[in-house]
């Protein structure tokens, strides 16, 4: 096999990684809340700022404010909302898209910033990988690990994967929901957050980056099934690989159009998403 | 242990109780009965908490339980097993019992009372990694009492727990409710199978749309010449 395809396979499934992590916070929230966040790649914008305004503790800081800002999302504008129709759910946290977009641009403004960290091109066998992408997959397979055991090990995630079977009956099992969709949002916010660390050290923060991962994350999780973690997992990484090695083929842009193309074709055969069950 | 006086309750403009009377002593079994639509099941749900009580008043050892939420009421120390069994389908049948035992004081046994139950239903323990949902339903009651069971509740509430089994599995879920009053539980039973019920309770109330019609000790409603004729067909 040609040397370079083996390379844009490689490059693919490291950017499945980051992809998966994203994939997994929203569908845990969708899982759990039954709520879409449309704005939720402009959390990894704001935590992407964090990032690269406060190098020092950056990263654990960065995941915190997230998890912060995902519980704030959940108090302020979800909860007063749970029982209304889904569409309403939409506006609103599409509302907060552009409020997250515009607040961004009022206080950085509209430049292109990076934390000015390059790391290596490492080479082997004749590919070129970045270590950063290599560092970010790492990182990312290593958080989903993490909750993956979280959720099937513990008694608090234990009840997260219950109370999608059962809103009612959780109640009787002394799980006050409340209190799991607080923590639900905050994971969401610190898986979003753990993100944001991974892909500053790959790409310029700016105000609209949200854009570059929002549409992707939204497509991932549909065709893995929505609320389906597994399903999104894996399908991170078919879209990645569509992506690194269409553009390797033609060029990185019509490596993403190709995603989107194929998105479409699959939904039309399973519209439940290829992990779904219809 | 827990006393019930005129309680009222209504889904929206729709009233499902009206001035319940009710007491159920520590160690008894208190059967209800009655037919569909009596209002047994809303009765069932006001006490846990998962419907507010429009008026009246309800407390358990003493102190009230109006308005609590269903996530306190069983710290307090009641287990409600609903209708239709309600499992968390896809998690495990060891999943559901964790939940079960999800409030703090009995996370610290849980260990103990896994073993607890799964000797008391030792089928339990050969399906402990089998999804709740693919189990036939005898086999979920029987998950779903154990659950209940796993925050060792003092008062056991079973709603129409042979509802929808074949005959045979009836009897077993009869003789699994018999099993656990013998370990001194002291349990609120709800079912349709009058003939059943009272072989197995201490005292029963008989619910009619809404109103307690008749209550007694098992043996006098046995010999009630209403109860013989409308619900033993006699």
């Amino acid at each position: 096999m040609d040397i370079y395809l083996v390379e844009a396979l490689l490059n693919g499934l490291l950017l499945g990684g980051v992809l998966a992590l994203l994939a997994l916070g929203l569908n845990l929230i969708f899982g759990v809340i039954d709520v879409v966040w449309i704005a939720y790649a402009e959390l990894v914008m704001c935590g992407m700022y964090v990032v690269y305004w406060l190098l020092a503790l950056a990263a654990l800081i960065a995941i915190l404010s997230v998890a912060v800002l995902g519980l704030l999302v959940h108090q302020l504008i979800i909860a007063p909302i749970l029982g209304s129709p889904a569409i309403n759910q939409l506006l609103a946290t599409g509302g907060l898209l552009f409020f997250l977009q515009s607040f961004a641009t009022l206080l950085f403004g509209t430049d292109f910033r990076n934390i000015g960290l390059r790391l290596p091109i490492l080479e082997f066998a004749d590919m070129n990988v970045s270590f950063a992408r290599l560092i970010a997959f790492g990182v990312a397979v290593l958080g989903a690990g993490a909750l993956y055991g979280f959720l099937s090990k513990s008694f608090l995630g234990t009840a997260i994967r219950a109370i999608g079977q059962d809103r009612e009956i959780v109640g009787l099992m002394g799980v006050d929901q409340r209190r799991i969709y607080l923590v639900t949002s905050a994971i969401g916010g610190a898986l979003a957050g753990l993100a944001a660390c991974l892909l500053v050290l790959q790409y310029d923060v700016h105000p609209f980056i949200g854009l570059s991962f929002g549409p992707i994350t939204f497509m991932i999780c549909v065709l893995g099934g929505l609320g389906n973690m597994l399903g999104g997992f894996v399908a991170a990484f078919i879209m990645s690989e569509i992506i690194s090695v269409g553009g390797f083929y033609f060029s990185q842009e019509i490596g993403e159009v190709l995603a989107f193309v194929v998105f479409i074709a699959l939904i039309f055969v399973r519209p439940q998403g290829i992990f779904g069950r219809s | 242990m827990l006393e019930i006086d005129n309680l009222s309750a209504a889904y929206g403009s729709f009233q499902a109780l009206f001035g319940i009377n009710l007491r159920v002593d520590a160690g008894e079994t208190v059967g209800v009965i009655g037919p569909n639509g009596a209002g047994k099941t809303t009765l069932m749900r006001v006490i846990s908490g998962l419907l507010p009580g429009r008026a009246g008043k309800l407390a358990f050892e003493g102190r009230a339980l109006t308005g609590v939420p269903a996530y306190r009421v069983v710290a307090r120390g009641i287990a409600h097993v609903p209708e239709n069994r309600r499992l968390f389908p896809k998690l495990t049948v060891e999943e559901n019992l964790r939940i079960g035992a999800y409030m703090p004081q009995a996370r610290k046994h849980f260990g103990e009372r896994l073993a607890w139950v799964y000797e008391l239903f030792p089928r339990l323990a050969e399906r402990r990694t089998q999804l709740a949902g693919t189990m036939s339903g005898g086999e979920q009651q029987m998950c779903a009492i154990a659950r209940a069971l796993m925050s060792k509740p003092k008062l056991l509430l079973l709603d129409e727990p042979s509802a929808g089994l074949a005959p045979l599995v009836v009897q077993q879920v009869f003789d699994l409710v018999r099993k656990i009053r013998s370990e001194g539980f002291t349990v609120l039973i709800v079912e349709q199978n009058v003939q059943q019920l009272l072989e197995l309770v201490d005292r029963a109330y008989l619910l009619e749309v809404g109103r307690i019609k008749l209550s007694g000790m098992a043996a006098e409603l046995k010999a009630n010449a209403f109860v013989r004729q409308a619900y033993l067909g006699l």
